[in-house]
């Protein structure tokens, strides 16, 4: 196991060199651009080139790749163009925003899907089976984007119950937190809890199940005792994943709902070509990439006894 | 040695048993369903400049609620956005370029990722290894995130949203391929065209391909459902297709801050792209049933 895990290790720091390095290819491919985004559409050439010779733009690709990473290594990200303070000092504070967020949207997905997905797939074909399945087919066809729309629609213009946006320029507030959650976790549950249900369905089919039935045990302790526990192996991977996913959705919502996380941070330094904090960001979402996927095969090979021993 | 003649049965031509297979599907009637819906957006868009009551460009008349009479003859059935063109075209319009663009960037993505996932799976060894890797490399990174790097860097334009689909969905396709392959090479068909001395090429593209295609047709629904939320999430981000031409995520994006007095305008948007996208999931869900059932 800890082969595996340190083996894994050693893919995401090769994964992190490979992606970094290719963001730096892809953002070379605009360097004047830079300039202009930064000194405004009406700075002259002499300006831009100014600007540039002091960013060390003139430099080889290849050295102020090699200086960026030295630097990366022993945890001093460069400077934002965009922000003009050091990266660091604005990736913590949103991170830990989209931590919040991302927190607060598992805690919503996790038990309604695991619950649904296991109701759905007790009975495989019944009237709520069916109801659960075409629902969660019908949410996540919806694009977050337009959830956003309609529930803001309904909750902020319609019945006034809660704020549009979500700045929490006033401190944290709880309120602005729910719309961002609720379009997330519609968007989420659909999938996880068909996984469930098809994993429920599957276990509800094998031998051991119709054995208990057979020897007469209540249907609560058949579904309690012997089938969730072989259900829940996938679900869990499939959660793991699905943090993943989690992280493409948020920066759509935080940018709707003006919300100062991680996602918005990453889409504005894009828009800016701010290549420290896109290097920084893209090496962030490896890391969780890499960690959720490494914890996702950790845990299935914990939580199944038939792997585990042999 | 007797003379004998041994009937056989002639082969059904392949599009006779693709209808067939088709045929199948009425069987679900979730996938029905799903298949009514996107053919009404497909003649939608094919009929646009019929059906469409306006000009997807024009600007007629600002800020009118739904059902509202245009001043010379005609109805604004949906309203119109801030800049006084009539929603219900611009949404036939947009359908357009949806179904085009959508289509076509998910057929990109797989004539990349097919041919990476065959040579993947049945040549193995160190091409397996690099190809698998630089998929790994490409997989770790949220989509919408190296969505969003590609094109605020190349630019936004329509070629441009077709490549960055192609690169970020080519990797998910080739490992699907991947799987499917090494799963059949064994198979004893695969082994009688080895000792027939078939070169490799032919393997992969008349022996193995054919017999993957049910996982990929499925595959292929649900991405093309997810190629078109990546579109409007383009549009809405404001990286999509270029205005003034309708694009139902830039519809969207345009109108979303007037939305506390005119819902309309970016409502019907979301409708218009929500109603495609499940049109293809049920699809996808149909031809799934379906096929696990023989």
């Amino acid at each position: 196991m800890m082969i595996f895990v340190l083996r894994r290790c050693g893919t995401m720091v090769l994964t992190m060199l490979v992606v970094s390095l290719l963001l730096f290819l892809l953002l070379e491919i605009s360097p004047g651009n830079v300039a202009t985004k930064v000194l405004g559409p009406y700075s002259s050439e002499e300006q831009r080139n100014l600007w540039l010779e002091a960013h060390g733009y003139f430099d080889p690709i290849y050295e102020r790749y090699f200086r960026w990473l030295g630097n990366f290594v022993i945890g001093d990200f460069g400077n934002s163009i965009r922000f003009k303070v050091p990266v660091g000092e604005v990736l913590w504070p949103r991170l830990a925003n989209t931590g919040i967020l991302a927190l607060a949207t598992l805690g919503v997905v996790v038990p309604v899907s695991l619950i649904l997905g296991v109701l759905a797939g007790m009975r495989e074909g019944s009237t709520l089976d069916r109801t659960i399945s075409v629902s969660s087919i019908v949410t996540t066809s919806v694009p977050e984007f337009a959830s956003a729309v309609l529930l803001s629609a309904v909750f902020v213009f319609l019945l006034d119950l809660l704020p549009g946006t979500s700045g929490m320029s006033e401190g944290f507030d709880l309120k602005q937190l729910i719309l961002p959650v609720m379009v997330l976790a519609v968007y989420d549950f659909g999938y996880v809890t068909r996984m469930t249900r098809a994993s429920m369905a599957e276990v509800m089919l094998t031998h051991y199940i119709r054995t208990a039935m057979l020897k007469g045990l209540p249907y609560k302790t058949v579904i309690m005792r012997h089938a969730l526990r072989n259900a829940l192996i996938t679900p869990f991977t499939v959660i793991m994943l699905q943090i993943n996913w989690l992280l493409s959705g948020v920066i759509v919502v935080e940018y709707y709902f003006a919300y100062k996380g991680f996602g918005a941070l990453l889409l504005e330094a894009s828009l800016n070509s701010d290549i420290f904090v896109i290097e920084a960001c893209a090496m962030v979402a490896v890391f969780v990439a890499v960690a959720t996927q490494t914890i996702a095969d950790v845990g299935y090979t914990y939580l199944n006894p038939r792997i585990r021993f042999s | 040695m007797s003379e004998q003649t041994i009937e056989i049965p002639r082969r059904e031509s392949s599009i006779l048993r693709a209808f067939k297979s088709l045929a199948l599907l009425r069987e679900s009637a979730v996938g029905m369903v799903g298949l009514a819906i996107i053919l009404f957006w497909v003649l939608v868009a094919i009929f646009a400049d019929l059906l469409a009551p306006f000009p997807p460009n024009a600007t007629i008349m600002p800020l009118v609620m739904p059902g509202t009479e245009a001043p010379d003859g005609g109805m604004f059935l949906l309203g119109t956005d801030h800049i006084g063109r009539d929603i219900l075209s611009r949404i036939m319009h947009g359908a357009r370029q949806v179904l085009i663009y959508g289509p076509l960037a998910t057929v990109c993505a797989y004539s990349v990722g097919i041919p990476m996932g065959l040579a993947a799976g049945y040549v193995g060894g160190l091409t397996d290894e690099i190809l698998s890797f630089m998929a790994n490399v490409i997989l770790s990174f949220p989509v919408l995130v190296l969505y969003v790097i590609i094109i605020a860097t190349i630019g936004a334009s329509a070629v441009n949203i077709v490549i960055a689909v192609t690169f970020a969905s080519a990797p998910g396709i080739m490992r699907i391929v991947r799987g499917l392959v090494l799963d059949l090479r064994s198979r004893e068909y695969v082994f009688a065209a080895q000792t027939r001395g078939e070169p490799p090429w032919r393997i992969m593209a008349v022996e193995i391909l054919p017999n993957a295609r049910g996982p990929l047709i499925v595959d292929a629904c649900l991405r093309l459902g997810y190629v078109i939320i990546t579109i409007g999430v383009l549009g809405f981000l404001g990286l999509g297709l270029p205005p003034p031409d309708p694009d139902w995520g830039g519809m969207i994006n345009e109108t979303r801050q007037m939305a506390m007095a005119f819902p309309h305008m970016a409502l019907f948007p979301c409708l218009a792209i929500s109603s495609l996208v499940l049109g293809f999931n049920l699809l996808a869900d149909g031809l799934r049933e379906v096929s696990l059932r023989d």
